[in-house]
């Protein structure tokens, strides 16, 4: 058996070398699942991992991909990082999406300029208020987070489920659960590069989402704000003694992850969808505490982790495109990339030390 | 009819049941496993595949368990040799778990098996008022008589004592000499055996085919059960039924055209538990409940 004991000092070379290594073997495992299935599994990593990169629109399609879980990501990134487990992300995002199309839809033929800002806000608000339940819940009752955050989110895909199919569904729809389209000021639009034009779906939402990253790295390191946020996972007696108050603190970081994952959500439909439907995201909410892990909890980092696990769902569709291998494999890497991950986790915070008896452990 | 509704009633209401009771004991143990969906969904391609290629139901039965099992090696490995964050370790068994039992299940889709036969002769089904309840296959008794059992020990038994103890204070656990990781790594296990089982009553009962994802959801709704029964297992049994039922009212309301729409029903068992957990909150009572040292991770000091 082993033991594992505090490490003193987290050597610098462990940030960067765990993620390294954590997708170096996601690589391997992935050669070997590939081979005992029966691919060829060059030909599988190929499609897998270098053919969404191997041309300037597929590259533009990563970050149109990695959009929703960059913004989510950073949200979870504060979260995390202040031990509070805001695991609904996914719920959050439905319900900007609901409260952003519930705008967009209220004004078929308005063609302001105001609308998409508006629509943002309200995004942000439905996934913020969602995220306040069990943030209220938590400050006022210590009801645990984790499982308020995880009902919530079947709720909340039960809500948008009954929404378009039963009041907002489109008359025009054939019956089916669609609502009506936003109109044209309620869309994002493609980013227009001068002399080149669109490249494939890229966004303005990616613009924003880089954005958001880089705000929140900011106030995180540089602000007294941010200190306040580490502070509570750190130490959260040194946050008392120092005079900031905790559960504000909590409620603040929960608006956020919330509000952020709502904003995501309003900037999906809006950019790629156009109208609301049973489903809306695919499992981004999820996805994105990996990504969120993955950036060892720096916002900054979240923008390429974002990019990463985006290359795993495209690599996933074009893997299954070229030689029909089922699209669930993204689910077996992802899981093996966050087991590595969270190993390399205790890692950089333990040694590891073979012992043949743990009787000496009492002594303390 | 009734019969017939009630009977569905009591068969959605087994793998409940089975996945819960393995993971309130998980819980009761200081760990919390989210992996439950990922170890059911392993549990039900395993038994399907054996069912299919063996023809016989007690192997596909013992290979739900063993992939359940085997499947659950893998959280302990992580969350209890290596002290990982145990949400985040779950949520990558259910990622891991959903996507492996595709692809291993992507051979057997569109096949068909034959499901368990009752326990009792067909004709004990036809007494009048109690007869549903004969007409029951192997496994849903069985299911009960684990949840007493899990009961026996976890309360009337030093083991039980001990594996509460583990999961309210493993430092004072650890104190008295007993091996806390230990404890939880059976605790882990057992659960995993549970939900593995659960996962092949999936196919090998309610529906007799394998489809990617086809535990719906299931595995979330056992958590939900683990925390509406307040960690108590007798109380896993009312809550899976109630919880059976509502899944079944909104199939029959929709087929009967009722004005409820059946998104709201379906949203109950999660509204249920919300509250139930509220109101363990504020009655202050939390602590008597709860494992107070659920998801901490137990690192032996030196």
């Amino acid at each position: 058996m082993f033991y594992l004991t505090p490490r003193k000092e987290i050597p610098f070379s462990f940030r960067i070398a765990i993620p390294a290594i954590s997708i170096v073997l996601t690589i391997v495992f992935g050669f070997l699942i590939f081979s005992i299935l029966g691919y060829d599994p060059g030909k599988a990593l190929y499609h897998f991992f270098l053919s969404p990169l191997s041309r300037v629109d597929k590259i533009a399609d990563l970050f149109v991909k990695a959009c929703p879980l960059m913004i989510i990501g950073t949200g979870l990134v504060l979260c995390f990082r202040a031990n509070i487990w805001n695991i609904g992300a996914e719920g959050q995002l439905i319900m900007g999406a609901v409260f952003a199309g519930g705008l967009a839809l209220s004004f078929p033929n308005n063609q302001s300029i105001l609308l998409l800002p508006f629509m943002a806000i309200l995004g942000f608000l439905g996934g913020a208020l969602w995220a306040l339940i069990p943030a209220i819940l938590k400050i006022k009752l210590r009801t645990n987070e984790i499982l308020v955050t995880l009902m919530l989110t079947y709720v909340a895909s039960l809500f948008i489920d009954w929404l378009v199919r039963g009041p907002w569904r489109s008359p025009t729809s054939f019956g089916f659960p669609l609502t009506e389209y936003y109109p044209e000021a309620g869309l994002i639009s493609k980013i227009y590069f001068p002399g080149i034009g669109n490249i494939s779906q890229l966004h303005w939402g990616v613009a924003v989402a880089i954005f958001v990253c880089i705000f929140c790295w900011f106030t995180m390191e540089k602000t007294i704000f941010g200190f306040q946020f580490k502070l509570i996972g750190d130490s959260p007696n040194a946050l008392k003694f120092s005079g900031f108050n905790e559960s504000n603190t909590t409620l603040v970081l929960f608006v956020i992850s919330g509000g952020l994952a709502g904003l995501a959500g309003m900037i999906e439909v809006s950019a790629n969808i156009g109208q609301l439907q049973p489903n809306i995201s695919f499992g981004y909410g999820f996805t994105a505490i990996i990504v969120a892990f993955l950036a060892r909890l720096n916002p900054v980092a979240v923008i390429i982790s974002g990019l990463l696990i985006a290359l795993i769902e495209v690599g996933g569709d074009s893997a299954q495109i070229a030689l029909a291998i089922p699209k669930v494999v993204t689910g077996v890497f992802k899981g093996i990339l966050l087991f590595l991950l969270l190993a390399g986790e205790t890692l950089t915070k333990y040694e590891i030390n073979l012992s043949h008896n743990q009787k000496s452990d009492l002594n303390d | 009819m009734i019969d017939a509704l009630i009977l569905t009633i009591l068969m959605t209401s087994v793998p409940l049941i089975l996945a819960a009771t393995g993971e309130l004991v998980v819980e009761r143990s200081g760990v919390l496993n989210l992996g439950l969906e990922g170890m059911m969904l392993m549990g039900a391609v395993s038994a399907f595949a054996l069912t299919y290629a063996s023809g016989s139901l007690i192997v596909g039965l013992l290979a739900g368990i063993v992939a359940g099992c085997l499947t659950a090696a893998i959280f302990g490995f992580f969350v209890l040799g290596l002290a990982t964050n145990q949400v985040a370790t779950g949520l990558a068994l259910t990622i891991f778990g959903t996507g492996l039992s595709g692809l291993i299940g992507s051979d057997f889709v569109g096949k068909a098996i034959k499901g368990l036969p009752t326990l009792f002769p067909e004709s004990f089904s036809n007494i009048p008022l109690i007869g549903v309840f004969f007409a029951l296959d192997a496994i849903a008794y069985l299911s009960i008589l684990i949840v007493f059992l899990v009961w026996i020990i976890l309360f009337k038994s030093k083991y039980g004592l001990i594996l509460r103890a583990s999961g309210i204070s493993h430092n004072s656990a650890h104190s008295l000499g007993y091996k806390v990781l230990n404890v939880r790594w059976c605790a882990v296990l057992f659960g995993g055996m549970m939900a593995g089982l659960a996962g092949a009553y999936l196919p090998l009962m309610l529906t007799p085919h394998w489809s990617e994802g086809m535990t719906s959801g299931r595995g979330w709704i056992a958590l939900a059960l683990v925390v509406f029964a307040s960690w108590m297992p007798s109380r896993i049994i009312y809550g899976a039924i109630l919880f059976g039922a509502i899944t079944i009212m909104q199939l029959a309301g929709q087929a009967r055209g009722w004005t409820i729409p059946p998104q709201f029903l379906s949203s109950l068992p999660y509204v249920a538990t919300i509250i139930v957990l509220v109101l363990i909150s504020s009655r202050g009572s939390a602590k008597y409940l709860a494992p107070s040292d659920l998801t901490r991770p137990f690192i032996a000091s030196k």
